[in-house]
Parts: C-alpha cells; structure tokens; sequence
C-alpha cells in the first residue's frame, strides 16, 4: 500500500474553485457523489448525497458549517490541516457553499484550539483579499463568507445535531431525527456540517476529478485519509494512506510493529489485537475514524479501557438514560476489575448491556461508546478477568 | 456598588451588541463574558438575562454544559492537563506531580495569590506529543518535570 500525498500534497490556492464556479452547482454535487467520498469525520456519510439533499431544499437560506470540533481521544488531523492547510479547508467551504447554494459558512472550533483562532481569521481576512471570499467571488455572481465560532469544551459537540445546537444558542444535545441537519439545521435552516478534512478533499475532486480520486483507496472506500497516530509508536504524528491498508502495513510504516494492539478510530473505535492486524482500514471494515492509537507489547490493557470509560462518563451530555447510565455502569464495572472483584456473570451482564446502549443510544457517543469496552474485553479476557 | 453595576451593564451591553441580540449568539457572548470577568458571576448572568431576553434558568443550563464556561472565579492563569489516553501512556502522572508540587495546591484548586488554577481537561489533540497541557489560551507539548517548572517559573515572573 503506497503512502500518498493528496489531502496534504501541494494544491494552488483557488485551483478548485476556479474549477467550481466554471460548472453549475448541481454538476458540482454530482461529481463529488461519483467521487463516492464519505465523511472524514467518523460516520462516514456519503458527502455528496449530503449536499444533494440541502440544494433540494426549497428554502433559499442555506448555511455551511466546517465541524472543527475534533475531540476523539488520538485525533488531531484537524488542528494540523488548520495550521498547515488553512486555505484547503476555506476553500472546500466556498466550494460547498456554492454548490448548495448558500452565501455563509461558519467554522465551529473546538475551545481547546483557540489559540489557531487568529491564524484562522487571518486567512480567511487575506482569501477576502485575493477575491476568494466575499461579494461576487472570481468575478462570478456569487457570494460567500466564513465566520469562526468557538465551541465551549465538548466533546459531544463535535455530534451535528449537537453542534448545531450549539450555535443556535443552546445546550449541545443530540435528538431525535429526522429533521436533519440539512432540513433544519443553523437558524432551523438547510445546513451540511461536513468534516474539515472533508472540505480539503473537496478541491482535489473538483480540481482532479472524481475518477482520479476513485483511483485510491477501495471501491467502497474511496481516495486517501488522514490517521493520527499516537501512543506507544516510533514515529507519532499525522500520516496519509489510502483505504485499505491493513493494520499491519499502518504499523510497520509508522514504525510500531512489536504492537500488542491497535485502537482504529479512537475510544469510540475498535480494539484490534494482533490477531487481526492483517484486517483492512475502511468504512466496510475497521471504520477509519482517523485516530490510531498503539499499544505496545508491555501496556497493560485494563488501564487504558479505564482511561476511555472515564472519558464517555465525562462527555455524555446525559440526555438520554442508556448513554448516560450505561456508560458510568462499565466504568464501575471495569473498577471492580481492577479488584479482580468483577464475577464473570456479571462481566457477561455488562456486555449485554453494552449491546442495548448501541442499540438505545439516542447518538453517536452513547452508540459507539461501549465498543472499546467490548472489543478490550474479548480481546484480553485472560489478562483482565480476576487479576 | 451601583457603579460596579453600571460597569457590569456596559460591558456586557458592549459584547452583546459586538455579536448580536439573537439566541444563535449566546455562546460567543458567554465565550466573551467569561474571558473578560475569568468567570460568569451572578451579577453577569443576570445582565446577559435581561439583555438577550433569555431566561436566566436557560442561560445557567447552557452555561453548566460547557466545561470551558466557569461559575467559579479562576486564577489568572488557568492550567489545563490534558489527561487522555496518549497523554495518560506519556507518562501524565509526573505533570501531576510537579505541578502539584510547584504550585502547592491540588487539582480543582486555586492558589491564594489567585494567579493559578489547576484543572484536568479531556482531549486537547495534541496525542503526537504528550504529555500535553493548556495555559488559558496556549499549548504547551512534551512536557517533561523541569520544562513544567520552568514554564511555571515564566507565568510568575510575568514572563510570559
């Protein structure tokens, strides 16, 4: 599996656009739906059908929101693309807004990077300038701007549903859908909340074409994706691979192959032992949520498992009985692990009630919370159980 | 104390019409609140309340949600360590030690000259070079004990 460089391989800065704003909007959305890319954030969406379905809205007030709330223990592709690649990122979003037809865009950055908030503006300050952003954009009658919003310290924020109720002014709890986001999203308005590595991909479909970019990747998992890689590794930080590389290719390229596990997508993702390091990283398979987390061969497992449950206890937003129940009861569950107090009928009562939190859980987080503990548990049963 | 008021009103007055009047404006005005007071103190919730015609019972909801809005004062500096899993494998637990021990106060506190708060904080994406720690709005990365005592030493000096 070759290592590319698209995502954060050179681009000039407009390319994209240029490209855009020569097409009509609905030919724009057809060829990121035949790009058949799916969102970088972690649900994995098809982005195309995403924006289809806001451009078919009727209401003529549509809004675009970058959701830089990255806050999935491992990730910080997001903070790295906004540092380096700003323009990639604003870009993406004119691009978007053009397409579906709306004339501003916000970015929602997580509190954590207030500091990249400066950095930001200023870029979106100097696209002003060079005609990017603003009143009738390369000339065209089209306008657009992009405004920042700070998000407080959330993680189930980084949630659409949640995020877009945060910046309607209230508390950043998921509900129940439909209306999505696209129906009623920012001011009850058609909205897309799309990832930031999403948008940077978007000028690289539109600037390359959708078949360049299907060219990477599977056939169900198109194109390159970032990982961030951390833990007990030789080389941490950002990486580009395509979809499809196995675990142990991940590994060997990041410089961890004495490995004794792998946590693909972060605590909400999989713990994958080293029997199934040959398995592949896609949306069919081991969903690549972006953060990689390595174990090495002397880590003890209970402790890390523990380090994810305290987190969920932390950000459930506490809405909803099974997310907010379940999660505090597996932390104290894993405690009396730690004991080596936890009978294994109860260890057996807690994994079905991890399988009724995914099946209950009104969002993502309460959904895929209990996944780090039911894949740690099957995979190191003998070094957990009575310890 | 009718002054204080008065000051209070105008401020808060300031960073409403900086933003807008709309619920969708909430947060950035809360945002802006607790960056200039260090925290959203009865007096402030009340003004914002009357002025964006919000409940005050909505706004403490709103505010109770986010862990980075305070309904305590803070110190001037407030120290978030990052204590998430790649931090937490990076060996957090010395940060802990020295800043415990520098500081002499415990996570959760405030030291009594008011110039540090001490917090844990979740996921600060900063996993690549842990441990890691925020300082209000800075990031500080490969921390070790001395570069810890050292970046203390700066905030007291006024170094920094």
């Amino acid at each position: 599996m070759k290592v590319k460089e698209i995502v954060l391989g050179p681009h000039v800065l407009g390319s994209g656009l240029e490209k855009a704003l020569e097409i009509t909007p609905y030919e724009v959305i057809l060829e990121i739906k035949d790009s058949k890319i799916k969102g970088r954030g972690g649900a994995g969406f098809p982005t195309g059908l995403k924006w289809q379905f806001a451009a078919n809205e009727a209401e003529p007030t549509k809004f675009v929101i970058c959701n830089a709330d990255e806050g999935e223990p491992g990730t910080f592709k997001d903070r790295i693309l906004l540092t380096d690649h700003p323009y990639k990122v604003l870009e993406g979003m004119v691009i978007a807004g053009y397409a579906i037809g709306a004339k501003q865009g916000f970015i929602y950055l997580r509190g954590e990077y207030n500091y990249l908030r400066k950095h930001i503006q200023n870029h979106i300050d100097s696209m002003k300038e060079k005609g990017f952003l603003g009143e009738k954009i390369m000339g065209k009658d089209f306008s657009f701007n992009i405004e920042i919003r700070m998000g407080a310290g959330a993680y189930v924020c980084g949630e659409e549903f949640a995020l877009i109720e945060s910046m309607n002014g209230y508390r950043g709890e998921p509900h129940n859908k439909p209306p999505f986001p696209t129906q009623q999203g920012y001011l009850r308005k058609p909205t897309i909340v799309n990832n930031v590595e999403t948008f940077c991909k978007v000028n690289f479909i539109i600037s390359k074409g959708a078949n360049w970019i299907r060219e990477y990747g599977t056939e169900l998992s198109t194109g390159t994706k970032l990982f961030s890689v951390s833990g007990d590794v030789k080389n941490p930080g950002l990486y580009e691979f395509e979809l499809g590389i196995t675990v142990n290719q991940l590994l060997k390229e990041v410089g961890a192959e004495d490995a004794k596990a792998v946590q693909v997508g972060g605590a909400s993702g999989i713990n994958v032992a080293r029997k199934d390091f040959n398995k592949t990283i896609s949306y069919e398979t081991l969903p690549p949520g972006g953060s990689i987390i390595v174990f090495g061969p002397n880590r003890d497992m209970l402790p890390a498992l523990k380090n994810f449950m305290e987190f969920f206890v932390e950000e459930s937003c506490g809405q909803c009985t099974p997310c907010r129940e379940g999660n505090y009861r597996l932390l104290e569950g894993i405690e009396m692990l730690e004991k080596g107090e936890c009978s294994v009928r109860y260890l057996k009562e807690l994994i079905t009630l991890s399988e009724v939190m995914k099946d209950s859980s009104k969002c993502g987080l309460g959904q895929s919370s209990p996944n780090c503990f039911l894949t740690i548990i099957e995979n190191f049963r003998d070094e957990i159980l009575y310890r | 104390m009718e002054h204080r008021g008065q000051v209070i009103r105008e401020n808060i007055s300031k960073i409403i019409s900086k933003h807008g009047i709309g619920r969708e404006y909430l947060l950035p005005v809360l945002n802006e609140a607790d960056a200039l007071y260090g925290y959203i103190n009865e007096n402030v919730l009340v003004e914002i309340s009357e002025q964006m015609d919000i409940p005050i019972g909505e706004i403490h909801g709103v505010m109770s949600f986010y862990s980075f809005l305070n309904s305590e004062k803070q110190g001037k500096y407030v120290i978030r360590l990052c204590k998430t899993i790649s931090c937490d494998m990076a060996n957090k637990n010395r940060i802990e030690k020295v800043l415990e021990k520098e500081l002499e106060i415990k996570f959760g506190q405030t030291t009594d000259d008011g110039k540090f708060s001490l917090l844990h904080t979740n996921c600060i994406g900063m996993c690549d070079q842990g441990p890691a720690m925020l300082v209000n709005d800075k990031v500080y990365a490969k921390l070790t004990p001395e570069k810890v005592f050292e970046i203390i030493e700066n905030y007291r000096g006024g170094k920094l």
